[in-house]
């Protein structure tokens, strides 16, 4: 074969390097078909092994964080003598004899490098800072030994009075500026938003608070460390993104990113919080150092409250002018929230109301307050959750003030292109989830009056609201390995939070590869692999669809190249852009009979297997005008520059006991538009999990912060509650068929986060029609309904 | 979680002898609860006594009442045709407790002896007066939103016991037999048993060290079998209660002959209200009357910050469920 090669050359052959998006029929391959998860078999079995999971590395010991009682104060010193006599204690680790890292997040430029969520590294001093920061670690040849020695162990401290929250008398607000570690401009103007607030017929002005929430993943966050060499570091992680774990290591541990290795081959849910390598990470790693030995950490449901970050206590103001036909004139609005005393984090619940309806003047601004907690992080859908709860609440209050039905009022400020941008939109589909939402739900049958629609002793209220999510800028590879066999592996270094990317990445490959899907096996979750971004943002799934459809392309490129070339095919002297590769033949465009399958060819070239490469490029940050051209050759000209979202609607039945307070969801329907969907089932699934995570939210989730001491009340799932089955009922969920040529070249706009913008404000809108009162606190809990039985 | 020892006790007096030789020991039967409570740190006992193959058993008619031993398993009692038939409120407040697992393994009395789901009880990093005696009370001044509103002191106001069953116990006039290391058995009303917290918090019953649970006792009444447990919860199912109410109720010719009623989730203690039974009995079976007794038996009540919404929600559970057994 190379002997074949030498005597052709390829210098004159056009290359059709750039893959047509959008070739294959969305709805005929395996794409987008319900297929069960390709790794549901082995996590029922107990075969799938989680980070915590790898229990036969040699001499495996493991660590127990002891943490702070306090939320501040300082360490005056340690009684480690009762620890130390137990059996099997094999090190007690404090900052006192902590080795010392090449680089802490303690200072600015060392947290930018490292990449670290929270600007402090616990064990780097004597400080306490907040209420369940690590102050010592153990290790011990088993899990209770070493709890049992952190028991015994004794810090002393000199405690000082804490500062709890912004809602603290003491609080010092800030103007922070800049938000989210200085990736997003605090203060947004547009317009002139006071002077048209001023002058507007109608004037709405009201306060939302939301409290506390914690992602509470069902794996908590776990790490195992394994020195395989002085210089050579595995890890198996709980994270979300092990590229970035990678980073944050070896910044800190002053190696190449090379010499750390970092695994995440299933993942027990993440919603954000796993989305940084926060310090139990890298003090797993410093106790597999310290001890010589490979060290496993989990982190207990208690630590899971400050560990990992959590949504921020906070209060929003929204102020609406309208005029009186329901037009948005002016919308304005400003935020107050707890930051840590190192970070200026915040969600950015002010973009969505930025550029969710037709609005010409708007202002943003943040306050911010240090006080002793944890850095906060992004929690699913960070800042278009909470967010959208203030803007959707206030609008059907605007709705209910001017008598106009709630999607009326929103169709009246439907945006044609995003209001904060002026960009026009990459596709939305926003018309359609309203009318197919509203159908499925029956909205037209709705009593336009609130607090009139009985269940005997019951109160019936139905809500709704607009969801909508970014696409964010994002990048991954993938490389895809097809055998003469017919067997192919794809792999990229993605995570799968355990809603389905083993299964929808199968589906491209083997849809792109002309193969079964039992022929494909799809692996990630290893920094081995090739780089793929973070799982978080919603990003994953249309990056990584895009990287293995890319690297699919490529390996077909390279065959198309063996064809031309051999004397033998019926391809031979073919030009490259004259063939294709469909359902795993090479053929000629123009002739498809003329042609062959990718097995003959291999054979005869003597070729085990093929390797390509590709890169996805997610978002508008790297949107290609190639790519809209090919999808339709009209509209090449206005390709680039537009404003990617995905939209979607929420509808809800309350049931509302007016006596006892309780409020319970008795009918539920979401529809949305959200690019093409890669698997239906594991789509509905995502829908369900995000609408019941943002019912959790609206009804139930809030982490008590107790304001005198700093410290957190029911930090358990016995008593933060999450909903139950019985609390859920069952959930109707559509998506409308969405073909987006700018997005990427799957045309996925991701749905991990979208599922639960609007649930909160659905919920409450739905309590005010039962009730006729309006609650603006999350979550709506008996007490705040109580008090409505005169309504 | 400590170290400690575990032995299986076969009879009543090998366990409470060895609890008399080891006073720290605890005894252990469906564990749903001492467990957790002994690796959050909140209890630590050297030695465990697995009481399991003590004789406590049976579900049965006595003259006295209905006899339950304090080793039958929740649900099995929840779901039994005598309990369901003539102590609705019984069964109904094993049901709605806890999950299907929890009730297959909790005994009746682990259940009776349940300890506060307080949050500043059940993290060892906070003070508490009731676990460690003379630390204070952060509840007070802090989340009080699940905590007690009637027999409050100024050392404690946490729902000592959090659960249900009791509730329904205080409602119907049960009766605990309890056993001694000396075989000498007692019998003390479930009213009797706790005790409020006052300066001592950190003692709940009039359970002697080492004396064990042995039965429950509950008398037959025409108020037992028209009976209903109302639980208010944050969430459909798995939650204790924010408020709860036990009735019965005897009506004849529209008027109440007797009343049974006890509130669970507001009180230091289950809550029996002779007031709200005083205020119900000959009175004619209407929602003004339970209004009336619903108003008298939060007469007494001390609500604090994040709980006065339980003031009106537990007069509102009483109101609903006494107009449930009304009919």
């Amino acid at each position: 074969m190379t002997f074949v090669l030498q005597l052709v050359t390829l210098q004159n052959i056009p290359m059709d390097t750039e893959p047509k998006f959008f070739e294959t029929n969305p709805t005929a391959g395996v794409v987008g078909q319900p297929l069960n998860r390709v790794d549901g078999r082995d996590k029922v079995m107990g075969r799938a092994k989680y980070s915590a999971e790898f229990n036969n590395l040699p001499g495996l010991v493991h660590a127990v964080l002891k943490t702070s009682d306090v939320a501040k104060g300082r360490i005056t010193g340690f009684d480690t003598t009762a620890a130390l006599k137990q059996p099997g204690v094999l090190a007690i680790i404090t900052h006192q004899n902590i080795p010392k890292l090449a680089k802490t997040p303690n200072d600015a430029e060392g947290k930018k490098a490292i990449g670290a969520p929270m600007g402090y590294l616990p064990l780097t001093d004597d400080r306490i800072h907040y209420a369940g920061q690590p102050v010592a670690v153990i290790v011990a040849d088993t899990l209770e030994r070493a709890q049992y020695a952190a028991a015994l162990l004794r810090v002393q401290v000199a405690a000082e009075k804490p500062l709890a929250s912004y809602e603290d008398p003491k609080a010092q607000l800030f103007d922070p500026t800049k938000i989210q570690d200085g990736k997003t401009q605090a203060h947004v103007v547009r317009g002139n938003a006071q002077t048209a607030f001023a002058a507007a017929p109608i004037q709405l002005t009201h306060k939302y608070t939301h409290a506390i929430n914690h992602h509470n993943p069902m794996e908590p966050g776990a790490t195992t460390a394994h020195w395989e060499a002085p210089d050579r570091l595995t890890v198996y992680e709980s994270t979300q993104g092990v590229t970035r774990t990678q980073k944050a290591l070896s910044t800190m541990l002053g190696l190449s990113a090379e010499q750390v290795r970092v695994v995440t081959k299933y993942l027990g849910g993440g919603f954000g919080c796993k989305g940084s390598c926060w310090p139990h990470t890298v003090l797993t790693v410093q106790a597999a150092k310290f001890v010589g030995r490979p060290v496993k950490l989990s982190l207990t449901r208690p630590q899971m409250f400050t560990s990992m970050g959590h949504r921020e206590d906070q209060t929003q103001t929204l102020r609406l002018g309208a005029t009186n036909d329901g037009k948005l004139t002016a919308l304005i609005h400003e935020k107050t929230s707890t930051t840590s005393p190192w970070d200026n984090y915040a969600e950015s619940n002010s973009k969505i109301v930025n550029m969710l309806y037709e609005c010409p003047n708007f202002e943003a601004s943040y306050q911010l307050a240090r006080a002793n907690v944890m850095t906060s992080t992004f929690t699913r859908a960070p800042g278009e959750a909470p967010g959208s709860f203030a803007l959707e609440s206030s609008m059907d209050d605007l709705a209910y003030q001017l008598g106009i039905d709630p999607i009326e009022i929103r169709l009246r400020n439907y945006a044609e292109k995003d209001p904060s941008t002026g960009q026009p939109w990459s596709s939305k589909s926003l018309r359609q989830c309203y009318a197919r939402g509203a159908e499925l739900f029956g909205w037209s049958k709705r009593n336009p009056k609130a607090g009139a629609t009985r269940n005997g002793r019951l109160l019936v209220g139905w809500g709704m609201a607009t969801a909508s999510y970014p696409v964010h800028n994002s990048q991954g590879m993938a490389r895809a390995r097809l055998y003469a066999d017919g067997h192919a592996v794809v792999q990229s270094g993605a995570t799968d939070l355990g809603t389905g990317t083993y299964t929808v990445m199968t589906q491209v490959a083997a849809e792109a590869l002309g193969l079964p899907v039992e022929k494909v096996r799809f692996e990630l979750g290893d920094t081995k692999l090739p780089t793929a971004p973070n799982s978080g943002g919603s990003v994953a799934a249309g990056t990584v669809s895009s990287s293995v459809y890319m690297a699919v392309q490529d390996l077909w490129q390279k065959l198309i190249k063996v064809a031309v070339l051999d004397k033998k095919s019926p391809l031979y002297r073919a030009k490259l852009t004259d063939v294709e590769a469909k359902a795993g033949r090479l053929q000629l465009k123009a002739n498809p009979k003329k042609g062959e399958g990718f097995a003959a060819l291999m054979k005869r070239a003597d070729m085990a297997d093929v390797e390509g490469n590709g890169q996805g490029r997610y978002g508008s940050g790297y949107e290609d005008a190639q790519a809209a051209a090919n999808a339709d050759p009209a509209k090449k000209d206005e390709a680039a520059h537009h404003s990617m979202h995905s939209f979607g609607a929420h509808f809800c039945e309350v049931q509302v006991d007016p006596d006892l307070g309780t409020v319970r969801v008795t009918r539920w329907v979401s529809v949305h538009g959200a690019g093409r969907i890669l698997n239906a089932k594991t789509a509905r699934s995502q829908i369900i999990g995000g609408s019941i995570f943002g019912i959790g939210a609206a009804l139930m989730e809030g982490t008590v912060r107790d304001q005198n001491l700093a410290r957190y009340t029911n930090a358990s799932l016995a008593d933060y509650h999450i909903p139950v089955n019985a609390d859920i009922p069952d959930m109707t969920v559509e998506f409308i068929e969405e073909h987006d040529p700018y997005i990427n070249a799957m045309g996925v706009k991701g749905i991990g986060e979208i599922s639960m913008v609007g649930v909160s404000a659905a919920v409450a809108n739905a309590v005010f029609h039962a009730t006729g009162k309006r609650v603006r606190e999350l979550p709506i809990t008996p007490d705040k309904i109580l008090g409505t039985k005169a309504v | 979680m400590n170290n400690f020892s575990y032995i299986q006790a076969n009879s009543a007096k090998e366990a409470t002898g060895i609890r008399q030789a080891t006073p720290q020991a605890a005894y252990i039967a469906g564990g749903t609860t001492l467990l957790d409570l002994m690796k959050a740190h909140l209890e630590e006992h050297p030695q465990l006594v697995d009481i399991n193959l003590l004789p406590f058993k049976g579900i049965e008619q006595t003259s006295d009442g209905l006899r339950i031993g304090a080793m039958e398993r929740m649900s099995d009692v929840g779901e039994h045709p005598l309990v369901l038939q003539q102590y609705p409120a019984v069964s109904e407040s094993l049901l709605l407790a806890a999950s299907p697992q929890l009730r297959n393994m909790a005994s009746i009395g682990g259940n009776i002896l349940q300890r506060t789901r307080c949050g500043y009880f059940r993290d060892a990093a906070f003070p508490c007066n009731k676990r460690v005696p003379g630390s204070g009370c952060p509840a007070i001044a802090g989340d009080n939103h699940n905590l007690a509103i009637l027999g409050t002191s100024e050392a404690c106001i946490a729902t000592a016991y959090p659960g249900d069953l009791s509730v329904a116990l205080a409602a119907l006039d049960a009766v605990l037999t309890l056993e001694n290391a000396k075989g000498k058995q007692r019998r003390v009303p479930v009213t009797e048993f706790y005790v409020l917290p006052g300066k001592t918090p950190q003692r709940e019953t009039v359970l002697e060290p080492g004396e064990l649970i042995v039965a429950v006792t509950i008398p037959a009444a025409a108020h037992a079998r028209r009976s209903t447990y109302l639980k208010v919860r944050e969430r459909a199912s798995y939650a204790y209660a924010l408020a709860s109410a036990a009735v019965g109720l005897d009506v004849q010719g529209g008027t109440i002959r007797s009343a049974r009623v006890a509130l669970g989730g507001v009180g230091t203690k289950p809550w029996r209200s002779p007031e709200a039974e005083k205020v119900l009995t000959g009175a004619p079976a209407t929602e003004a009357t339970f209004r009336a007794a619903a108003a008298a038996a939060l007469r007494g009540a001390q609500p604090r910050d994040d709980n006065r919404f339980k003031v009106e929600l537990a007069q509102n559970t009483l109101v609903q469920a006494l107009m449930k057994v009304a009919g």
